[in-house]
């Protein structure tokens, strides 16, 4: 039976790494895929709840969300190849026309 | 004792490969070291006795997510990324700093020791596979959510295709 | 006595008012006039009406109330909307209607050629509407409501013709001086209240004698305080100036306002309140000193002025001193006697003037007047009434009451007072016949235009004339001397209205406890204290006076106009300080305008310039920095707001970290 600290510590360190992966890169696609791991980060959670507490619940979560994150993945990379197509950059700071 | 020091190991290589998706230069690179990462976690869901959600993950996640990332990266052809200017600097140190904040907090938080404490056993045993157990539940108690689900990846899948064509009315196919 | 149908009198003109603004412009000048002189006149009837339900009720209990609604309630503080008719009140509704309703009719032949004949009579009916409610409120809160719309009327009358300059500053100088006295009345007011407990002057005259001492520091300031507002809206020393300049307006409206009724508010009030006054011997002093101070100043001024209008203001100011000279020496039936009839024979006054320059096409200089007499009959037969009534010659109405205000005077024994209304009369008969020689005897000094144009008004002016030079020979019979015999009708009517305080409520005029409240102010039973023979004398005094002046002004103006040149001549200084009446106005303008008008520019300048809109501009200003500082937070660059985001998670989860 693996502790249910040890899941969460890993989950927490998944989630801090994908969160300063948003903060710190340029290229769009390294960012979204910084964000993938910290959805991945959140299923490790529900999946550690759900053995804590014997409930299978958690794992019906994961199922969920990570139909979900397929789905975002598939229009966000749409996205960003039409921004790329308009702006010939996937760098996000040089898409800055909303500065106020 | 082989659990742990099994889900440890995966936990290493979970965080380890996490790390260099965020700092290496190359898109692919990262990329690849993503799926490392998915492997790992998989094999934690594996360990957890969450096998069908281990098998997902790799067939889902791994298999498909990052096969239509890749696909992107190399599609678009990327320059490395190059990191210039005090601004960015500035910027990346701080992002950095909160991240260390954040993880610090966390490790606070986990001391505390804020979670319940195990809960006895159902009393309707469950059904032997993991696999029949989710799916017991997900078409009785979720199956409205099973139902939309549906809807929601036929609607990504409508969306992906109308802004995938682009601005250009009437154009056809991009040509490369 | 209740009553459910006084408010009709006001309300009255109030409804033409309103029926003016909203269809005054399809009636027509036909239908307007119809209208105003129509909604006064049903007044007067109604007026006649209660006065007739008041005679008929006991002599000391005529008093009918008409509730109409609770004003405001406020704590211990109550006041109605309520109006009283007693015979005070009666005999200044019945002035005011009466006079009113023949001004309204002659303004409606005088202002016909006028492009704004409408909006003449919508603030003449507002005027009588405020009037009416100045006279006939039953406490000072209304009554001060009815006050300030005849200032406020009157500021819009005088400068009716406000494309001219001249006009719309004299309105100006109205207000404002007429101000200065509201803010006094205001403040005898609030004394009056937060002392005597209660505004309704039934209740307030009845708790009185209890709550102030007998010439007390704090009666003796209210009233003066009052008397200050009545100097002002009765143009006395010293808030005067305003009338004259007056003269601006149409000539009905000196007629109407400067002369019958808006000027008498002042009397009136110090009439009302006389309980008031009679616990208070120093302002009851005060009042008969300016009262004859500004008979004799104003009189001496009309001798020298050149334009009718302005003889005729000055003669006003010096009969209402008059009035207040008889209020003074507590002789208060004989100034509200001389209220009515000075009504009468100046409104006539005014009327005829107005007559004499519409025949002249706008002339008001004497001096460009002359022989009108045969060219304008009517005019000349009643201003002559007039003129001999205002001197003071039986049996003509203004003889009767000047005569008992002077008794009034010798009576209390305020000989100097006498003296000067004595002297003041004697030049009032000679500045009035003056204007009576220059205008309409002696030969013409017309100019060539004036002669063209020269005719007899039109029914419509000459009728209202007519009726009042009526009244201004019979209206004095009501009031005759005690010497006469045939006792005082006017009198005993308003006799009960002034009873001594202490014996109020009293049925038989007892004397014996009120003698010593009525110490310093005679209680108008002058009667007794005169013995008959001394009663003729002064009699023949008054009268010889006046008819001394009568002769002078004939011989000067008339017979040997080379003495007035000569005399004029070398007394030029003094012709010339009585011409500038006294550089009074130019006194005025450098002690209290000009400073005022220098602080009003240094407020100006420095605090609202630099402080308040410094103050604005500053909290813009400062705003405006800020927001330069927030706006530095848009980058554009959604990483920044992922930034936070991730921070204000860090600080969620700090917080959680504490508790």
């Amino acid at each position: 039976m693996i502790p249910l600290t040890w899941s969460l510590a890993v989950s927490a360190g998944l989630f801090t790494i994908g969160l300063v992966g948003v903060l710190v890169r340029r290229n769009a696609l390294v960012i979204f895929m910084s964000i993938e791991l910290m959805l991945n980060a959140a299923n490790l959670v529900f999946v550690a709840f759900g053995q804590h507490m014997n409930d299978i619940e958690g794992q019906v979560v994961v199922f969920f969300v990570m139909a979900v994150a397929a789905a975002e993945v598939a229009v966000g990379l749409a996205i960003i190849v039409n921004l790329f197509r308009l702006r010939e950059t996937v760098f996000v700071d040089e898409v800055n026309l909303l500065k106020g | 004792m082989i659990v742990e020091s099994l889900f440890a190991a995966f936990a290493a290589v979970a965080l380890c490969s996490g790390l260099m998706v965020i700092l290496h230069r190359n898109a692919v690179t990262s990329a690849l070291f993503l799926v490392l990462a998915f492997c790992a976690l998989a094999g934690i869901y594996l360990l957890m006795g969450a096998e069908f959600v281990g098998m997902v993950q790799i067939i889902v996640y791994a298999g498909a997510i990052m096969v239509l990332f890749l696909f992107v990266i190399m599609y678009l052809n990327l320059k490395h990324d190059v990191e210039t200017g005090v601004q960015v600097a500035v910027r990346r140190g701080l992002g950095w700093i909160l991240g260390a904040v954040l993880l610090t907090e966390g490790a606070l938080l986990l001391r505390r020791g804020w979670f319940p404490g195990p809960v006895a056993a159902p009393a309707v045993p469950p059904p032997a596979g993991n696999t029949e157990a989710i799916g017991e539940v997900l078409f009785t108690r979720y199956l409205f959510p099973f139902e939309v689900i549906a809807m929601v990846l036929l609607v990504a899948m409508v969306g992906v295709i109308v802004v995938g064509k682009g601005l250009r009315p009437g154009a056809g196919e991009e040509e490369r | 006595m209740e009553s459910t149908t006084l408010w009709i009198i006001p309300a009255l003109p109030l409804a033409a008012v309103a029926l003016n603004l909203m269809i005054g412009d399809r009636l027509g000048r036909r239908g307007t006039g119809w209208l105003a002189c129509g909604a006064v006149g049903l007044a007067f009837l109604f007026a006649l009406r209660a006065v007739f339900a008041l005679a008929a009720m006991p002599a000391d209990d005529r008093q009918i109330v008409d509730t109409v609604y609770t004003w405001m309630r406020v704590g211990d503080f109550s006041i109605d909307v309520s109006f009283m008719l007693d015979p005070l009140s009666s005999v200044m509704a019945l002035v005011v209607t009466g006079v009113g309703f023949l001004i309204h009719v002659y303004s409606v032949g005088y202002m016909v050629h006028d492009g704004s004949f409408r909006r003449f009579f919508l603030y003449l009916n507002l005027f009588m509407f405020a009037m009416l409610t100045l006279v006939l409120a039953d406490n000072f809160l209304l009554m001060f409501v009815g006050w300030e719309g005849v200032g406020l009327c009157s500021y819009l009358l005088i400068g009716f013709w406000y494309e001219r300059p001249s006009a719309a500053e004299a309105g100006k100088k109205a207000f404002v001086v007429n101000r200065i006295g509201d803010f006094g009345f205001l403040l005898g007011m609030l004394f009056l209240f937060s002392y005597g407990g209660s505004l309704n002057y039934e209740r307030l005259f009845a708790a009185a004698p209890a709550v102030f001492a007998l010439g007390g520091v704090v009666i003796t300031t209210a009233t003066l305080l009052l008397f200050l507002g009545a100097t002002g809206k009765s143009a006395q020393i010293p808030l005067y100036t305003w009338l004259p300049d007056a003269m601006e307006g149409p000539t009905p409206v000196s007629a109407l306002i400067h002369a019958a009724t808006m000027v008498t508010a002042g009397v009136y009030v110090v009439a009302r309140c006389h309980v008031l006054f009679e616990l208070a011997p120093l302002s009851l002093q005060t009042v008969a000193v300016i009262g004859a101070a500004t008979a004799l100043f104003a009189a001496t001024i009309g001798i020298a002025q050149n334009d009718i209008k302005r003889v005729l203001a000055y003669s006003t100011v010096s009969q209402l001193g008059y009035m207040f000279m008889a209020l003074g020496v507590g002789a208060f039936t004989a100034g509200i006697f001389h209220l009515m009839t000075h009504a009468f024979f100046k409104a006539l006054l005014f009327l005829g003037a107005g007559s004499v320059i519409h025949a002249l096409s706008d002339e008001q200089d004497l001096r460009k007047m002359g022989g009108l007499a045969k060219a304008l009959p009517w005019t000349h037969g009643t201003m002559l009434v007039a003129t001999i009534a205002i001197a003071g010659i039986p049996p003509l109405a203004g003889f009767f009451s000047k005569d008992e205000i002077l008794h009034g005077a010798f009576a209390s024994g305020n000989y100097g007072i006498w003296a000067a209304g004595l002297i003041g009369a004697g030049i009032t008969a000679f500045y009035m016949f003056r204007l009576y020689v220059l205008a309409f005897r002696g030969p013409s000094r017309i100019s060539e235009h004036a002669a063209h144009h020269l005719h007899e008004s039109p029914r419509s002016m000459i009728a209202p004339l007519a009726v009042l030079a009526v009244l201004s020979i019979v209206g004095g019979w009501v009031g005759p001397p005690a010497v006469f015999g045939v006792g005082n009708a006017f009198h005993d009517w308003l006799a009960p209205v002034f009873q001594p305080v202490a014996a109020h409520g009293v049925a038989d005029a007892a004397h014996g406890a009120a003698d010593a409240m009525a110490q310093g102010a005679a209680a108008g039973h002058a009667a007794h204290a005169v013995p008959p023979a001394t009663e003729w004398l002064l009699i023949l005094a008054s009268v010889g006076v006046a008819a001394l002046g009568i002769f002078l002004a004939f011989r000067l103006y008339l017979t040997s106009p080379s003495i007035a040149t000569s005399l004029r001549e070398r007394w030029a200084w003094l012709h010339r300080t009585l011409l500038h009446k006294y550089w009074i106005d130019e006194l005025y303008d450098v002690v209290v305008v000009r400073p005022i008008h220098a602080l009003s520019q240094g407020l100006w300048k420095v605090f609202d310039v630099k402080v308040v809109d410094g103050t604005v501009n500053g909290v813009a200003f400062t705003f405006e920095g800020l927001s330069a500082v927030l706006r530095l937070f848009q980058t554009g660059f959604v990483g920044t707001y992922a930034f936070f985001l991730a921070l204000g998670v860090a600080a969620l989860l700090l917080h959680f970290l504490r508790s």
